[in-house]
């Protein structure tokens, strides 16, 4: 069995009330903890674009796959390989801030992260940094000394790069082939 | 033409070829009934004794005729009351439609009286529910519902309707079968169908590249085992399978599912294979260099213990569902399709082989569990026998969960496929009355017999009014030892003899009971009786029961623990 690893799933379902259940109840029904989830309309506003985070190893990732392409409204299904792979997420910090100096300090480091400053008042600053977890989270230890008041992640979103899309046509023929050792 | 919500399902139910249904009123559910009553020269309606029976009786309406079942029901109680039959029919890959209505979708939400969440409820047990609240969207959605139920791997599906759009009108536009595919809902579901999603609408086109490449393996291997699952029962795959194994020449071990699938007189079977499966199947698995699963999910109760299940083959599995591949079990190669298709294009390319020495291997163990007669009590291969010998070759068995099961799955010459339904995967106690009922709704010309146990048969044994209400006889076996067999049965070997909560020593007196439902009855101790008994039975033409008096003792044999080896026989 190989080791479990981060997962990103890109799942196109139709957009309407209750397909989202439909698609996280797998998850938990196969035991598998939901590590990020994401959701929205698509480009065609019928169609919404969920992207799904897991830790499983390589198999049960393409078994997970394969259920969800069992699901009526679900139109497509693609893991995302880690390679080919831009992720990004954007997560909202309110934090302690009521002298000048310690605003000063919070908007240089946002700065470095390129985050922006979103609302300040008296006592509070709120900004929003756009990325990875390494970036994330090494502006949160930073920010943790002037204490974090609230902090909110929308998800981990994720393209491919290039001319691949969650499109089948783009498919490689490989991606139809798992399970098939011999010879 | 302006119809209601409740006539445009009647009429849809008529486009699909359905005339009859099971179900059971209630509140919610009236208007659909009411409109019922206007169609009921051309849909007839059984009415069950409870809604459990009528989930049943059109699984078993599916399973024997390969058409699509439906089941109506209430709100509320009316609907949970079909979770069990609509998990049964689940797990067994069977196609019904369920249809349930919902409180009128001002009071949805508000915990209204007989409301709940059903759509929620089937999710995990259906390949799709569907809410609908709008009268519009009906007709769309019950073609679209049938098409689902039936297509790729088939499964039940429920469709809940707000009452108030059962009752509010609009244009319905007839719509002949055959172009539901390239309109509405459907339509656009096919026509957005990809290779990775086919199973659960039609089936894909097998790869010619998978299929040259199992020809390879086959030509290779000296010791080949074929698995007949129940895919190529759904697919009535049974001529193609046949032609297949026979020209391979390779021995073939059936899964409960299977049954039927290929003729239990063919001299290339081995029988039953896993917990309860033949020494023959099982040595057959371990000792193969190539397995190939044909319409088999490798279920726990086949694979036992799934790292070395089949641990000296190549294991190549046919399915129709890409899911199912190495979800249980590790395979080699895989080929997706509709076992009918599979077979028919493999059936172009193989060519004859001769495996004598390896048959030889194979049936050097017995394809057969012997059990010894006694004389003292009626045994269950007796009593088998008898009804073998008595009933004709032709007759449809349905079976409910339990020692019975085993016993009647092993015993039986099941020749085609729906002659056999059993609750496979689900285990359903309290399956086979309804199911008997439904099959013989849609096989009236054919003999139906019901094997149950005394504890599988007090679970749902009102539908004995059904059967008798609506001239739908069925012959009742009940194997009864008075107690909860299978249960005891691993209370004995796993549980040091600690029989908790498995003795039936109580009520009813079965033949009453049949009697007080106006059907004939008899308590059989021995084979003299019960041959009179059947023949009476037969000659009769009536619903029937009969109690058979078996010993406590006897077991389902041979058997192996869950999760051992599976030739690790814990008794042979």
């Amino acid at each position: 069995m190989s080791e479990k690893k981060r997962h990103t799933l890109a799942v196109l379902v139709e957009n309407e009330a209750g397909v989202l259940s439909q698609v996280s109840r797998l998850f938990s029904r196969k035991g598998y903890n939901i590590e990020s989830l994401a959701v929205g309309p698509t480009d065609t506003p019928t169609i919404s674009r969920i992207t799904i985070e897991v830790l499983a190893d390589d198999k049960r990732a393409a078994l997970l796959c394969n259920q969800l392409r069992k699901l009526l409204p679900v139109h497509s299904v693609k893991l995302i390989e880690a390679v080919n792979m831009l992720r990004k997420e954007l997560v909202l910090i309110k934090v302690n801030a009521s002298t000048s100096e310690v605003r000063n300090e919070i908007i240089q480091i946002t700065n470095v992260f390129r985050g922006s400053i979103i609302d300040v008042s008296t006592h509070t600053l709120t900004l929003s940094i756009i990325g990875e977890e390494q970036k994330t989270e090494a502006a949160r230890t930073l920010l943790r000394e002037f204490g974090i008041i609230e902090l909110v992640r929308t998800g981990m979103i994720a393209l491919e790069r290039g001319h691949y899309t969650i499109d089948e046509s783009t498919k490689e023929k490989g991606e139809f082939d798992y399970g098939k050792h011999v010879l | 033409m302006k119809l209601n919500g409740s006539q445009i399902l009647m009429e849809c139910l008529l486009e699909q070829g359905v005339d009859t249904v099971f179900g059971y009123p209630g509140g919610a559910i009236m208007p659909v009934y009411d409109a019922l009553h206007a169609y009921s020269d051309r849909i007839q309606h059984i009415l069950t004794a409870h809604e459990q029976g009528a989930s049943h009786a059109a699984d078993g309406y599916a399973r024997s005729s390969g058409k699509v079942g439906v089941c109506m029901a209430t709100s509320g109680p009316g609907a949970t009351n079909l979770v069990t039959g609509i998990a049964t029919a689940y797990m067994d890959s069977s196609p019904v439609v369920f249809v349930t209505c919902n409180v009128n979708e001002h009071l949805i939400g508000k915990d209204s009286f007989q409301e709940v969440d059903i759509t929620g409820i089937a999710m995990p047990i259906t390949k799709n529910t569907y809410l609908v609240r709008d009268v519009e969207k009906l007709a769309d959605v019950v073609r679209e519902a049938f098409a689902v139920a039936r297509g790729g791997r088939p499964g039940p599906v429920l469709i809940d309707i707000v009452r108030n759009a059962t009752l509010a009108q609009t244009d319905y536009t007839p719509l002949p079968r055959e172009k539901h595919a390239t309109s509405g809902r459907l339509g656009a579901l096919i026509h957005r169908a990809s290779r990775d999603n086919l199973c659960r609408l039609g089936a894909p086109e097998p790869d010619r590249e998978d299929i040259d490449l199992l020809v390879d393996m086959i030509d290779q291997s000296k010791k080949p085992l074929v698995i007949c699952g129940g895919g190529v029962v759904r697919s009535r795959a049974d001529e193609e399978f046949k032609t297949f194994v026979e020209c391979i020449d390779s021995p073939v071990a059936v899964t409960v599912m299977g049954g039927g699938g290929i003729s239990g007189r063919n001299p290339l079977t081995t029988g039953m294979i896993g917990m309860h499966g033949t020494q023959a199947s099982n040595h057959a698995a371990d000792r193969c260099d190539l397995l190939i699963s044909v319409g088999c999910r490798f279920s726990d109760r086949v694979g036992l213990n799934f790292d070395s299940f089949a641990q000296n083959a190549k294991i190549v599995h046919i399915d129709i569902d890409r899911s199912e591949i190495d979800k249980n079990v590790q395979t080699d190669h895989h080929i997706i399709g509709d076992a009918r298709q599979v077979l028919a294009l493999l059936n172009q390319k193989v060519s004859q082989r001769d495996n004598s020495a390896w048959k030889e291997e194979v049936f050097s163990f017995p394809a057969e569990t012997i059990y010894e007669d006694t004389t003292d009590t009626l045994t269950p291969k007796q009593v088998l026998s008898s009804i073998a010998k008595i009933l004709p070759d032709d007759t449809i068995a349905a079976t409910d969960v339990g020692q019975h099961q085993m016993w009647a799955v092993q015993h039986f010459r099941f020749d085609y496929p729906g002659q056999l339904i059993t609750s496979g995967g689900f285990g359903a106690m309290g399956f086979g009355l309804g199911a008997a009922i439904g099959a013989k709704a849609a096989n009236p010309e054919k003999t139906v017999l019901h094997i149950t146990g005394d504890g599988s048969f007090r679970m749902n044994s009102q539908e004995m009014s059904t059967e008798e209400y609506y001239d739908l006889p069925v012959i009742t076996c009940i194997f009864n030892n008075g107690v909860l067999g299978m249960v005891r049965q691993w209370q004995h070997l796993i549980f040091e003899k600690r029989y908790s909560q498995t003795t039936l020593d109580r009520g009813p007196d079965f033949v009453a009971l049949a009697n007080a439902y106006g059907l004939p009855a008899r308590r059989v101790s021995t084979v003299e009786e019960l041959e009179d008994a059947l023949h009476e039975a037969m000659e009769l033409g009536t619903g029937y029961v009969i109690d058979c008096a078996i010993g406590q003792h006897e077991m389902a044999r041979p058997m192996i623990s869950a999760g051992d080896h599976i030739t690790q026989f814990l008794v042979d």
